[in-house]
């Protein structure tokens, strides 16, 4: 055996595809078809897998070594904050509500995104997209985990976490990330990648982690600000994973581009829809704010957006197709859907709350041409009904959008002062629709979305059959998680204990 | 011209780090947030590990970057050497 | 506004999250490796059936012959989540560095007899192939399992095979360069000894059924080839003929197979009690692919030890998982 004394010196280039793609093999005694069924019935066509280009090539010790030196801190701070009563330094109890739909509505789609990214990176074949698809797997377990973990500390103290698992599956504003990633799941692996590696992790992902992050860190929860930065690290991996997946994919050949042009299209709206929960959050429900939506989308919406999509014009690759819409909705979506949650707030595991004097000057401020105009009527008529003596509930269900299952109260994109309603025929039921770019996804997939489960009609039929009460029990839903956020449990307890801290 | 940024969280490890990106990249803006730090420039940045290496005082892998990494924009070009973020546009 | 947090007592009023509480009882504070990994899975009202496969459901438990009343009673013993997992990993990676490091400094490769440098090119580095079949393996079973107890520690024995494939081509690298991984390549697909196994693998990599592909990857094949390779010609026959070096860059190989039959054997142990259909499965899959993998493995060992040795050394290793077998509940 022939042993070489002074050993080639490899480039990082060289040394990665040792590690990785020379691992695998063309099989020979089966057909590829067999050990990879799903990757052709997309239509995409491959013709070079080792065309994909991973740039951070971390091996597994490389992998383990920093990840480790990560969770080290962030347990570190997690215990620290959990010791020191750390809850009671958020700004005051309302904040809550953002970390409580964070737990509910976000931390299950990281789970399902690490089922997703396993799949896939079994199905892919080649190794390029295996590799990197199965270490998102591996993240996202990781930031489904130490979600529940920061969360934990708060459960222990205020309503509205316990039940996270009952309610992931049966209430109904869950739904709406459920079946987005439900939709990206029982999608065919390119697709998937799409879907989630480049819209929801590349294109959009600043526009959820920034404003839930930074608002973490304006008001004080050490727990989820640490979450967020230990876990965005995750998410530098995973937005050169999404844009790698599209540029590979546009590159490998030009029959690819218009399946491709139609996944953008579609997948940017559903995030988009998804992200009205974030608007809400961000103008509403942070004490102190950290900006407006209109400006994050104005940064990472619209500056990043173009730079991306100037980028991705070389392919023929045009912007998505609704971005008019989206960017005409900006001014109105946080307000409508947090009116939403306002009136259905005995249905919510998080409390809601009108806004206060100063909160309505900020919305003034942010919003120059539709709050006051618009949606400040609607907020002093809910506070007068409350000074009145009386609650300003609605106790009709909400119609729910077949597509992103948010309830229908979206306005047209060219007139603020009409509710936007569309409806599609097929196979003899109507559908109803928030907006064209909802009724459009439904149609260029009927047979998917006719599928859906509606939870606001399951809760007219058997076995619930209308039963609120019984629909709180089966959703497990307590009064006291619910309702307005001034009689709570919750802003009664964190009061009570901060004065209990700081008078001793 | 499109704007491409790195951001960091804002600790005493990567104050060296946006030091030395500042070295590499006269025309960059840096921006200071609760937490975090961004750094950004048009049309390309350049992350050189000998810079850093210069103000930290000892060796440096690249990889490193991973720990206080929060999110970046640009197409990646990642080697032992340097981390490049471009926009072809 | 001054708070000294740090002196008072706050009453909890939840001990835990509900689900949990239902599992558990609320007497003890669940640990942190129960937070992370009961009921976290989707389970009823999914939205969508899957584009690539209608018949089924998105989480389906019918997806294999296996059946539990709850998947979650599948629990690991070694407790890993993401966390304890990774910390566990970047200890021994650390000494892996460090062994690396002292093979190296000190030559201990260029001072190996040849026979040991021969062995150690023909048997370990093609298993770098076999090791990436695994990973594929694993992580089919953690996307198409039931249960986040039961996939989980799926992935992660994927990204472990994976990391046992990139040691073995470091160990290549260091023996022969880049030809060695070459030449390892090369027998992989061509010599008579690797054939039946390589094309075992590709048999196994068309399996669906994710229980099926756990049992006979991680108990049957690993249950063989780790107390065959690394304990039996690594860990003693290599080490006879001088070969501690190899011993000493494979040790992470060693001591992940000893972790891993603590899981592996708790999770048979609970599929086989759980119902007479189960074991009966269990039985039918385990007793055909031992008997296969013990064939196929019999050239592979070939490479390393002669003739009867071979036979010795490969019906020692089926009767040890046979053994296990029985201790988890089964042919008996």
């Amino acid at each position: 055996m022939d042993i070489k004394k002074t050993p080639k010196k490899l480039n990082v280039k060289e040394k990665y595809r040792l590690m990785t793609r020379d691992l695998a093999w063309e099989p020979s005694y089966r057909d590829e078809k067999e050990i990879y069924p799903y990757v052709d019935y997309e239509g995409i066509k491959v013709h070079d897998w080792s065309k994909w280009e991973d740039p951070f090539r971390l091996t597994m010790d490389a992998y383990w070594k920093y990840q480790a030196e990560k969770e080290r801190k962030y347990y570190a701070i997690i215990d620290a904050h959990a010791q020191n009563n750390g809850h009671l330094n958020v700004t005051d109890a309302r904040y809550l509500t953002a970390i409580k739909l964070f737990l509910q509505g976000i931390s299950p789609g990281e789970y399902a995104a690490h089922r997703g990214f396993a799949r896939v990176g079994r199905e892919f074949a080649g190794v390029g997209p295996q590799v990197a698809c199965q270490m998102q797997s591996i993240d996202e377990i990781r930031h489904a985990q130490t979600q529940v973990h920061a969360m934990s500390n708060y459960n222990k103290f205020y309503n509205g976490f316990k039940d996270f698992a009952t309610q992931r599956d049966r209430i109904w504003y869950t739904s709406v990330p459920r079946s987005f990633f439900d939709d990206a799941m029982s999608a065919g692996p390119f697709e998937f990648l799409i879907a989630i590696g480049f819209s929801f992790e590349y294109v959009l992902t600043n526009l959820l982690f920034v404003p839930f992050m930074s608002g973490a860190a304006y008001n004080g929860d050490m727990a989820t600000c640490t979450f967020g930065f230990s876990a965005q690290s995750d998410e530098a991996r995973h937005m050169t994973l999404g844009l790698e997946c599209i540029k590979f994919m546009l590159e490998q050949d030009p029959d690819n581009i218009p399946i491709v042009q139609k996944w953008i299209d579609k997948w940017f709206w559903r995030g988009c829809r998804l992200l009205t929960l974030v608007a809400a959050m961000m103008d509403y429900m942070l004490p102190k704010r950290v900006m407006s939506w209109r400006e994050a989308w104005n940064i990472y919406g619209v500056e990043n957006g173009n730079a991306l999509f100037r980028d991705l014009a070389r392919y023929g690759i045009k912007p998505p197709m609704h971005w008019d819409d989206v960017e005409k909705s900006i001014d109105h979506t946080s307000h409508q859907i947090m009116l939403g949650l306002y009136q259905w707030k005995f249905g919510t595991a998080f409390h809601s709350w009108t806004p206060s004097a100063s909160d309505i000057e900020w919305l003034k401020e942010k919003y120059p041409t539709t709050f006051e105009k618009y949606y400040l009527p609607r907020w002093e008529y809910a506070i007068a009904q409350k000074e009145a003596g009386g609650e300003y509930n609605n106790f009709g269900l909400p119609k729910l959008c077949q597509t992103c299952q948010l309830p229908c109260l979206f306005t047209e994109p060219d007139d603020p002062t009409q509710l936007c309603h569309r409806e599609t025929e097929y196979e003899g039921e109507k559908y109803h629709f928030c907006s064209d770019g909802c009724q459009h996804v439904f149609e260029q997939e009927p047979e998917k979305y006719v599928q859906a489960w509606l939870p606001m009609p399951a809760l007219m039929q058997e076995p619930l059959k209308g039963d609120l009460a019984a629909w709180m029990e089966w959703v497990s839903l307590e009064s006291t998680a619910a309702g307005e956020y001034a009689n709570s449990e919750d802003k009664a307890n964190f009061e009570k204990w901060r004065k209990q801290v700081s008078t001793d | 011209m499109s704007k491409v940024f790195i951001i960091l969280q804002a600790n005493e490890d990567t104050r060296p780090i946006v030091e030395a990106i500042e070295q590499d990249n006269p025309d960059a803006e840096v921006v200071h947030e609760p937490a975090m730090v961004k750094v950004q420039a048009e049309g390309s940045l350049v992350v050189r590990r000998e810079t850093i290496e210069e103000e930290i005082g000892r060796e440096f892998d690249m990889q490193e970057l991973n720990i206080n990494l929060i999110t970046l924009s640009g197409n990646v070009d990642e080697d032992e050497d340097a981390l490049t973020l471009t926009w072809n546009s | 506004m001054q708070i000294d947090v740090q002196t008072v007592n706050i009453a909890q009023k939840n001990q835990t999250f509900t689900h949990l509480k239902k599992r558990f009882g609320d007497k003890k504070i669940p640990s942190r490796y129960q937070e992370a990994s009961y009921d976290l899975q989707a389970v009823e009202n999914l939205h969508y059936r899957p584009t690539w496969a209608p018949e089924q459901e998105l989480y389906d438990p019918n997806l294999s012959k296996i059946r539990m009343s709850d998947w979650y009673d599948l629990k690991d013993p070694r407790q890993f989540y993401y966390s304890t997992y990774t910390l566990n990993r970047a200890k021994q990676q650390e000494t892996m560095e460090s062994n690396f490091k002292t093979v190296e400094s000190l030559n201990l490769i260029e001072g190996m007899p040849d026979p040991v440098l021969k062995i150690a090119q023909d048997l370990l580095i093609p298993l770098r192939h076999l090791n990436y079949a695994s990973n594929l393996n694993n992580t089919l079973v953690c996307g198409y399992g039931y249960g986040t107890v039961f996939t989980q520690p799926c992935v992660y024995h994927a990204m472990d095979n994976l990391g046992i494939a990139q040691y073995l081509s470091r160990l290549g690298l260091m023996i022969g360069d880049v030809e060695s991984l070459e030449a390892a390549k090369q027998d992989w697909m061509e010599s008579d000894a690797w054939q039946p196994l390589r094309r075992s693998l590709e048999d196994l990599m068309c399996v669906r059924d994710p229980v099926e592909v756990f049992i006979k990857q991680n108990f049957v094949l690993d249950g063989l080839l780790y107390p065959l390779v690394y304990q039996r010609i690594i860990d003693k026959h290599l080490l006879e003929l001088g070969g501690s070096g190899i011993s000493i860059l494979t040790q992470f190989m060693t001591n992940w197979y000893l972790e891993s039959v603590r899981w592996v054997d708790s999770v048979v142990k609970t599929m086989a009690a759980e119902s007479a259909e189960n074991k009966a499965v269990l039985e039918e899959w385990i007793d055909s692919a031992a008997n296969h993998f013990t064939s196929v493995l019999l050239p592979v060992a070939g490479l390393a030890v002669e003739g009867n040795h071979t036979d010795e050394l490969v019906s020692e290793v089926h009767e040890g998982l046979m053994k296990r077998a029985t201790k988890a509940g089964l042919f008996k």
